[in-house]
C-alpha cells in the first residue's frame, strides 16, 4: 500500500511539473466551456422559437426540457474531447521512464509490477478527475438558473460515464506507452487507436442491423450514450470495467515481455 | 554473499553473457573489468533482477534472483550506468520517493535521508531541482539513491564515468569507505580504478570471464617472466655477452641512449630464480658504469590487453 501511494504521489508530482499538464487542462477547459456555451444558447433559442410558434398558432407550448437536452449533448461532446486529451495524459507513463532509464530504478525496487501499473493508472485517473472538476461549475450554473429545477441524476450518471470511459481509454493509453521509448510515438499511436474506436462507433450507427449490433458492443463510445441520458446500465459498466482490466493486463504482459526481450 | 553460477544471457543468437561464474564474499569490493560491450551491464542487470537470465543461476544473500526477486531487490542498491533521476523533482523529493519504494520504514525516513546526503556530501542541496545539478552531483545523488535503504549489496555500473578527476577521486574514496558494511560490485573499463578500489577483479571479454584474481596477482601471473630495466655505460657488445652468460637470463634487448656509450637494457629473466644480484655484480665486475637498475612490473593495462586479445585469438 505504501509502495502504491509512493508511486501515485511521484506520478502526480511529475504530472504537475510538466507544462504538458497545464496545456491539457487549459485546452480542455476552453474547448468544453465553448461547447457548453454553444449548446446552451442553441437550445435556449430553440425553446424560445417554439414558445413563439406556440403563441402564434395557439395551443399549449410543447414541453421542452432544456437542461436535460443540454446535459445530454454536452456529455456527448466531452466524451469526444476526451479522445484528444487522453493520449497527452498517458503518453509519458512508461515511455518516458524508459527514455530516461528510470525504469531500471522502478523494476529493481521491491515494488511489484502490479503496484507500479496500478499506481500509474490511478495517478492518471487523478489527473483526469482534476481536469473534469472545473466543469462542475457549468452544471451548477445550469442548476441555479433552471426552473423548474433540473434533475441531477443525469449529471451524476454523466460524470460516472466519463470516469468509466476515461478509465478505459487511459488503461489503453498506458499500455501503448509501454511499447515505445518515445512519448510522441506513444501519443500518436494512442490517438490513432482512439480515433479508430470513435470511427467504429460512427460507422456502427450507419451499418446494417447485424453489423450495427456487433460494432455497437465493441465501440466503447456507444456505451457512453446511456450514461449521458441518465441511465446506468450494468452491461455498460461491465464493458468499461473489462476494458480497464484488459488494458492493465496488456500493460503487465508488455512489461514482462519487454524484460525478456531486452 | 553473491554467487553466480554458469550464467548465460542470449539476445537472439548473440551471447551477451556466456557461462559466467564467480563469487563475492561479504564486505568485499569486486571489480568488473572489461571493454565496452563485454557483458558487464547485462550481468549486473541480471543480478539486480532487472533482466532474467537465459541459463544459470545467481543468488544474492542466499536468495535466487529469479525465484525470490523481491527478497533480492530489498537487499540490493543499484546505480545503473545512467543515474535514474527525475529532472523535475527536488533532491529531497526524489530521495523520499526512492526510500518509500525501497520500503524504508516511515519513522526512519528522515534519518536515512540525512545520512545518505551526508555520505555522498550533498547536504545543502535538498531543495534543489535535479535538473539544475551538475553531472558530478547527479552521480552522487545516484549513489545516494542506491544507499538509501542501507542495502547489504551495492551494484554500481561505471560509477565514475563522466566525472572530472577530483570527483572521480571522491567517488572512489566514498566507495572504499562503504566496503566492509556493504558488499560491492563495481564495473569499469578504467584499469587504475580497479587496482585502486577493488580487492578482486573479474575480467570479462565478449561475455566470458577471462580472469579472476587480485589486481596484484593478475599483474604478476600474466608476466610469466620477470623483467629488469637497466641503464649502463660501456661497450654494448661486451655487456650483452656478459649478460647472456648468466644463468636464468632469457633475453636482452638493448637500445643506445645517445649520450656517449650509455644504453638501456630490457632483460627478461626466469621467474623461478632471482638473478638481479648476479646481473648487477657481473655488470660492476666488468667495469661498466651502472646508472639505473630496477625490476619492471606489467601494468594492469598490459595484462588486460594480453588477456582480452588472447581471447580473440582463441576464438578465431
Amino acid at each position: 500500500m505504501r509502495n502504491l501511494l509512493a508511486v501515485i504521489d511521484k506520478e502526480m508530482k511529475v504530472y504537475f511539473a510538466s507544462p504538458v499538464a497545464y496545456g491539457v487542462l487549459t485546452v480542455f477547459l476552453l474547448v468544453s466551456g465553448y461547447f457548453f456555451y454553444n449548446i446552451l444558447s442553441v437550445f435556449i433559442q430553440r425553446s424560445m422559437m417554439m414558445a413563439v410558434q406556440a403563441q402564434q398558432f395557439g395551443g399549449g407550448a410543447p414541453a421542452m426540457d432544456v437542461p436535460a437536452l443540454v446535459e445530454r449533448n454536452f456529455f456527448g461532446i466531452v466524451s469526444t474531447i476526451i479522445l484528444f486529451m487522453v493520449p497527452m495524459i498517458t503518453m509519458a507513463t512508461f515511455a518516458d521512464e524508459r527514455r530516461r532509464a528510470t525504469i531500471e530504478l522502478l523494476l529493481t525496487s521491491p515494488l511489484t509490477h502490479f503496484q507500479l501499473i496500478l499506481g500509474k493508472f490511478l495517478a492518471a485517473m487523478g489527473f483526469f478527475v482534476v481536469m473534469l472538476l472545473p466543469t462542475l461549475v457549468y452544471h451548477a450554473f445550469l442548476y441555479l438558473y433552471s426552473s423548474p429545477k433540473m434533475a441531477l441524476g443525469p449529471v451524476l450518471s454523466g460524470y460516472l460515464g466519463l470516469l468509466l470511459l476515461g478509465a478505459a481509454l487511459i488503461s489503453l493509453g498506458i499500455f501503448i506507452s509501454t511499447l515505445t521509448e518515445s512519448q510522441m510515438v506513444a501519443a500518436s499511436v494512442t490517438f490513432g487507436v482512439l480515433l479508430i474506436l470513435w470511427v467504429i462507433d460512427l460507422s456502427a450507427q450507419a451499418a446494417g442491423p447485424l453489423v450495427q449490433e456487433i460494432l455497437g458492443y465493441v465501440s466503447i463510445l456507444n456505451h457512453f450514450d446511456d450514461f449521458s441520458k441518465g441511465v446506468v446500465d450494468s452491461s455498460s459498466l461491465v464493458v468499461y470495467l473489462s476494458f480497464v482490466f484488459l488494458g492493465l493486463f496488456l500493460t503487465y504482459r508488455s512489461i514482462e515481455s519487454w524484460r525478456w526481450r531486452t | 554473499m553473491i554467487e553466480v553460477d554458469r550464467l548465460t544471457k542470449r539476445y537472439g543468437n548473440l551471447k551477451a553473457v556466456d557461462d559466467v561464474s564467480f563469487q563475492v564474499e561479504k564486505g568485499e569490493i569486486l571489480g568488473f573489468l572489461g571493454p565496452n560491450g563485454a557483458g558487464k551491464t547485462t550481468t549486473m542487470r541480471i543480478l539486480t533482477c532487472f533482466l532474467p537470465a537465459t541459463e544459470g543461476t545467481a543468488r544474492v544473500a542466499g536468495f535466487d534472483v529469479f525465484e525470490n526477486a523481491m527478497e533480492v531487490k530489498r537487499r540490493i542498491g543499484y546505480l545503473p550506468e545512467h543515474p535514474p533521476l527525475y529532472d523535475e523533482m527536488t533532491v529531497d523529493g526524489y530521495l523520499k520517493f526512492v526510500a518509500r519504494i525501497k520500503s524504508v520504514a516511515p519513522e526512519d525516513l528522515k534519518r536515512r535521508l540525512q545520512e545518505v546526503k551526508e555520505t555522498v556530501r550533498i547536504e545543502g542541496y535538498g531543495s534543489k531541482l535535479i535538473k539544475h545539478l551538475s553531472k558530478g552531483f547527479k552521480q552522487r545523488l545516484g549513489l545516494a539513491q542506491a544507499l538509501i535503504h542501507d542495502p547489504e549489496v551495492l551494484i554500481l555500473d561505471e560509477p565514475t564515468v563522466g566525472l572530472d578527476p577530483n570527483q572521480i577521486k571522491e567517488v572512489r574514496e566514498l566507495i572504499k569507505s562503504l566496503s566492509g558494511n556493504h558488499t560491492i560490485i563495481l564495473s569499469t573499463h578504467i584499469l587504475p580504478e580497479v587496482s585502486m578500489t577493488c580487492q578482486r577483479v573479474v575480467i570479462i571479454s565478449d561475455g566470458k570471464i577471462v580472469a579472476v584474481d587480485t589486481p596484484e596477482n593478475l599483474t604478476r601471473q600474466q608476466q610469466g617472466a620477470a623483467h629488469i630495466y637497466m641503464e649502463a655505460r660501456g661497450s654494448d657488445v661486451e655487456l650483452q655477452r656478459r649478460l647472456h652468460e648468466i644463468e636464468g637470463v632469457l633475453s636482452v634487448v638493448s637500445k643506445p641512449l645517445g649520450e656517449g656509450e650509455v644504453s638501456s637494457y630490457r632483460i627478461e629473466t626466469e621467474l623461478k630464480q632471482d638473478v638481479r644480484g648476479r646481473i648487477a655484480q657481473s655488470v660492476i665486475e666488468g667495469g661498466f658504469e651502472l646508472r639505473e637498475f630496477r625490476s619492471l612490473q606489467l601494468s594492469l593495462e598490459e595484462v588486460f590487453t594480453q588477456l582480452t586479445t588472447q581471447e580473440e585469438v582463441r576464438s578465431q
